[in-house]
């Protein structure tokens, strides 16, 4: 197993707070409780976690995956490794964009082969990163399987996808938003929020 | 602040600033790593035709732009002078026009004109990216080297301040060098020009450099030393008085480059004239990161197509 290396500080964006008519869905310690349990279970379906990586999608899924990390390592005294996939140069939607997606450093285990990847990101919605970022691990090798994990489902999915793990169903209309803020990537305290997309 | 890149072009460096610069070498990073999977190939550009259109020869800047274009998944054409209708008379901007007629998204424009690439970017909504033009520009080369810079000294965020930077040789008649003196010094590092008088005249002082005519007094002092390459094919009289009298006074020896700190880096743009600038040993020395140049070079000329084919069609403001 490789020593886990911490990814490199993905570009904490000055993220603007969430807009005045956001309601506010899960404070800092419900959002802490739903990574716990996240966490548990993903021991729970994983009985070597030798064999686990954790890789976030950037930016707040990184950040996910460390904490993930954190919280198996408190249970079951074993670090697993906690990496970063950076999905931009797989999208299928970078010639309908405004700006070039930033591009993050990828960071996986130097062999796939037997690992069970945990995909992490923070909000699932169409489906499509998720797609990019299996499409760009399979870049790198052929992992034994790919899980899912994300912070809030708020369903309307473009692709045959679902999430093996879920904080929490959100369920969404297509003219709201969510908001995902952590401290350590937007600067202000763990929260999911939801807005009317004015 | 985090900087957006909002250029369809790439023709040079003097109006970038520090961020964009700072962008272009995280994003570098960040494709390096595509040549280090088992598939070294990603399909952002998947769709995107680039023509490498070569006015002037090259071949390790070619390449690295092809190779670039392959791994994002674009198609590349290649022309050369010899093989377009520039030698039938035709005019830059016709040949230009005529391939953004065949829905080309991409131009890589290598011309012995200063400025050649700023013209065709105006006048098309395909990008444009300057691989040299005359003794103007030549961004991507001076973006590897600061890549390389960056990596081998361990500086992270575009931070180069405390760097002192050597460039040795053919100042007058060198894009690389007026690119580098643009990247470095809007980074905070601290740039020396050497050479003989006439090919380094004090007017680049007002680029915001040293300049001076000795070699040996400023080796100790600095972090880098970049050694240009005597250009015989842009100069049309004698600037200096032999190759050898050259090398006797600024080329690189075993002897010089001994007197470099431990941990100087000795790089050079290539083609090397091995015995003229440099002394084959210090080439293929441990502190030589020629070669490290060139495989940064692809991941910056990934990061350069990726970047500009984002903006693509929709004109950068003024």
């Amino acid at each position: 197993m490789n020593e886990p290396k911490s990814p490199s500080p993905s570009s904490p964006q000055p993220t603007a707070a969430p807009p005045a008519d956001a309601t506010v869905v899960l404070d800092s310690d419900a959002l802490s409780r739903c990574l716990k349990r996240i966490a548990h279970e993903i021991i729970e379906r994983n009985p070597d976690l030798s064999r686990v990586a954790l890789v976030g999608i950037p930016l707040r899924g990184v950040h996910i995956a460390q904490r993930l990390a954190d919280f198996i390592e408190q249970v079951e005294k074993v670090r697993v490794f906690a990496g970063v996939v950076d999905v931009s140069m797989h999208r299928d939607d970078l010639n309908r964009r405004r700006v070039p997606p930033r591009v993050e450093r990828t960071l996986l285990p130097d062999q796939l082969d037997d690992k069970t990847i945990v995909l992490i990101d923070d909000v699932l919605f169409s489906g499509r990163t998720c797609r990019a970022a299996m499409e760009t691990i399979s870049t790198y090798g052929r992992p034994k399987r790919i899980q899912y994990a994300v912070l809030i489902d708020r369903g309307h999915r473009e692709l045959p996808i679902r999430a093996d793990y879920v904080g929490k169903n959100l369920p969404t209309s297509l003219a709201q938003k969510v908001h995902v803020r952590f401290a350590a990537t937007d600067g202000i305290s763990d929260s999911v929020w939801i807005s009317q997309n004015a | 602040m985090k900087t957006d890149w909002t250029r369809k072009d790439l023709t040079g460096l003097q109006d970038l600033s520090a961020g964009e610069i700072t962008l272009l070498l995280e994003t570098a990073a960040a494709f390096k790593d595509v040549g280090t999977r088992e598939i070294k190939k990603v399909p952002a550009l998947r769709g995107k035709t680039l023509v490498n259109f070569f006015v002037e020869p090259s071949t390790r800047t070619r390449v690295s732009f092809e190779l670039a274009a392959h791994r994002l998944s674009a198609d590349v054409i290649n022309m050369s002078a010899s093989n377009s209708s520039l030698t039938k008379g035709e005019t830059l901007k016709d040949t230009a026009l005529n391939l953004q007629a065949l829905h080309a998204d991409m131009i890589v424009l290598r011309h012995a004109s200063a400025g050649a690439s700023q013209f065709l970017a105006e006048r098309l909504e395909a990008s444009v990216i300057n691989a040299g033009d005359g003794a103007h520009e030549h961004p991507t080369q001076a973006l590897l080297d600061t890549f390389t810079v960056c990596e081998k000294l361990g500086r992270t965020g575009g931070d180069l301040s405390g760097v002192h930077v050597a460039i040795i040789g053919d100042i007058l008649f060198s894009r690389v060098a007026r690119s580098n003196i643009h990247a470095l010094t809007k980074l905070g590092a601290k740039v020396t020009l050497v050479g003989p008088s006439t090919l380094v005249p004090r007017e680049f002082e007002q680029l915001g450099c040293t300049v001076t005519h000795e070699l040996e007094p400023i080796l100790p002092e600095v972090d880098v030393v970049n050694l240009l390459r005597i250009q015989h094919e842009r100069q049309r009289k004698e600037y200096f008085p032999s190759l050898g009298e050259y090398t006797a006074l600024f080329g690189l020896t075993k002897a010089r480059a001994a007197k470099l700190k431990p941990g100087a880096l000795i790089m050079h743009p290539g083609p090397i004239n091995r015995g003229v600038e440099i002394d084959s040993d210090v080439a293929d020395s441990e502190r030589s990161v020629i070669l490290d140049q060139v495989t940064n070079g692809l991941a910056v000329r990934m990061a350069v197509l990726y970047l500009c084919a984002g903006v693509q069609g929709r004109r950068q403001s003024p």
